[in-house]
């Protein structure tokens, strides 16, 4: 039997616009601070794995050489929007494989005023068609067949499960961020802390139908980083930081299997499914046993098609689950307390970690206003298009 | 020849239709040039005609789009009698009423552009049936 896996100390930035500071700045501030939090230095740790899409290669490397340039292996680690989660999964496989009892995962990404992503400007068209690329394409398919744009693939997505089980339509999704950005208003680390009234989302800016504005991620800049222990490094450590760790009772990172359709229009739910069920299992809990949830509302759209994918609802009765109010932070089981991605942010990399601090504060019982009192067991999903879904289920420690 | 399709999926006869790379393994459909087949693993592929008419089993209104694609479009997925399609929605205007889920539409043609050569590329969309 594989050691449990620990964390020790964790930290994020205040997700956000940091105009003066850069990745390694970012990535310094988060990892610094999870040293920090966990009472140990870089000196203890056995092994790195760092996240960041935009920055350029070998980020990990760069963030020793302003941290510590200690020579334990560095993984760079990339999966889109689950980055961050694969860099956790990656640390915690290796305390589990026994080869270290000690490592550090950070994830960061510099977004603000990156615009959509995804959906490249069309190229100057002219001179001879000619095939290009696996479809055999003589201009560009953007537009034309579909679109690539994240707020547009991810409104398919909450629109089919209309499709397939009925009662959806834009106000419900508009709903649905209304919650977020309601919640945020709580989290002092959120890019963005506004209330919207749903006139207000219903009525702003227009990105695909049925997302509008307030309904997406935001682009911003965001750290986030962990430090994780065996149980058996754990036990030798002072009773505070035994008191203070949490315990990750599920790990778990999955990519899609094949489904019909699923290259026509990304497949997130059954790779998430699969995520889910094999957590509850590693975990031995069950949905209702959980007191919050962090889960990855990229869009309004996807937030509702994970209620059911995570199992926190009947198979297709996301929308009746959301209306009965269960999802609010005074609900039977809160879902994205943290604002979510709509408000607090959404620095691709960082994601991952900072879902998973946001789950492990209030398991501490140091969320202050915003804690979910008494909260023993959450889970922290986050998807990455492509795709990617990493799903971790985090534990109080014993009183 | 004076027009070509927008993709190696799209044959423009005097019945346009889609064409898919069919796994004669287990019968999983593709639209792009095949490794393998990502289900079952096969390396042989037959191709299938792919029904005109479907079902759109979902869509987005796209109002804001990279630099040069045209807006507002309708993107969606048409169901065609059991292949998933993608697709943009045409020759209806793109609001929540006149594009509704679970609608059936059918497979039309739609101009791209002619090049130096006078070449005409000419691509496909759904229209409500």
């Amino acid at each position: 039997m594989a050691e449990n896996v620990w964390i020790l100390g964790i930290d994020m930035t205040r997700f956000g616009r940091h105009k003066d500071k850069d990745t390694l700045d970012l990535g310094s501030e988060a990892a610094l601070g999870a040293l920090r939090d966990a009472g140990v230095g870089i000196g203890d740790i056995g092994v790195l794995a760092a996240g960041n899409l935009i920055g350029g290669n070998g980020f990990g490397q760069l963030l020793q050489k302003q941290i510590g340039q200690t020579g334990i292996p560095v993984y760079n680690v990339a999966n889109a929007c689950a980055t961050g989660a694969t860099a956790l999964r990656v640390v915690v496989m290796a305390i589990k494989s026994g080869e270290v009892d000690t490592g550090l995962a950070v994830g960061v990404e510099k977004l603000s005023g990156a615009g959509l992503l995804t959906g490249n400007a069309r190229k100057e068209e002219g001179g001879h068609w000619v095939r290009d690329g696996r479809y055999g394409a003589v201009a560009p398919l953007d537009g034309r067949v579909g679109t690539e744009i994240m707020p547009g693939v991810f409104a398919q997505i909450g629109m089919e499960y209309g499709y397939k089980y009925g009662g959806v339509d834009f106000e419900l999704f508009a709903r649905i961020s209304e919650k977020n950005h309601a919640h945020s208003t709580l989290n002092p680390k959120a890019a963005y802390q506004k209330r919207f009234t749903l006139d207000e989302i219903m009525n702003d800016v227009m990105i695909a139908y049925p997302n509008t504005r307030p309904m997406c991620s935001a682009n911003c800049d965001g750290a986030a980083a962990a430090v994780l222990v065996s149980e058996t490094k754990l036990r030798t450590l002072s009773l505070e930081q035994q008191r203070r760790a949490v315990k990750i009772s599920a790990s778990v990172l999955t990519s899609d299997p094949w489904t019909e359709g699923c290259q026509v229009l990304p497949d997130i739910n059954t790779l998430t499914r699969r995520a889910a069920t094999t957590a509850y299992e590693q975990a031995g809990i069950g949905p209702a046993d959980l007191d919050l949830v962090e889960l990855h509302d990229c869009f309004a759209t996807a937030e509702l098609v994970h209620y059911d994918n995570l199992g926190l609802c009947e198979p297709g009765g996301a929308a009746d689950f959301f209306r009965s109010g269960a999802t609010w932070r005074d609900g039977s089981t809160p879902v994205n307390v943290s604002g979510g991605l709509q408000s607090k942010g959404h620095p691709v990399s960082a994601t991952g970690i900072a879902n998973v601090w946001e789950v492990a504060t209030h398991l501490r019982g140091e969320a202050g206003p915003r804690q979910i009192e008494g909260a023993r067991v959450g889970l922290a999903h986050v998807i990455g298009l492509g795709s990617a879904c990493g799903v971790h289920v985090l534990e109080r420690a014993a009183a | 020849m004076s027009r070509m399709p927008l993709v190696d999926y799209l044959v423009l006869d005097d019945e346009p239709h889609l064409v898919a790379a069919e796994c004669t393994a287990c019968g999983a459909r593709y639209f792009d040039r095949r490794s393998a087949c990502a289900h079952c693993g096969g390396v042989e592929f037959g191709s299938a005609d792919v029904p005109t008419e479907g079902v759109l089993t979902t869509f987005t209104i796209v109002q804001f789009a990279a630099a040069g694609v045209e807006v507002p479009f309708v993107a969606g997925v048409v169901d065609c009698g059991g292949t998933s399609v993608r697709g943009n929605v045409v020759n209806t205007p793109p609001d929540p009423e006149h594009v509704t889920l679970g609608m059936r539409v059918r497979l039309t043609t739609v101009p791209v552009g002619t090049d130096s050569a006078g070449i005409e590329a000419v691509g496909y969309g759904f229209e409500p049936v």
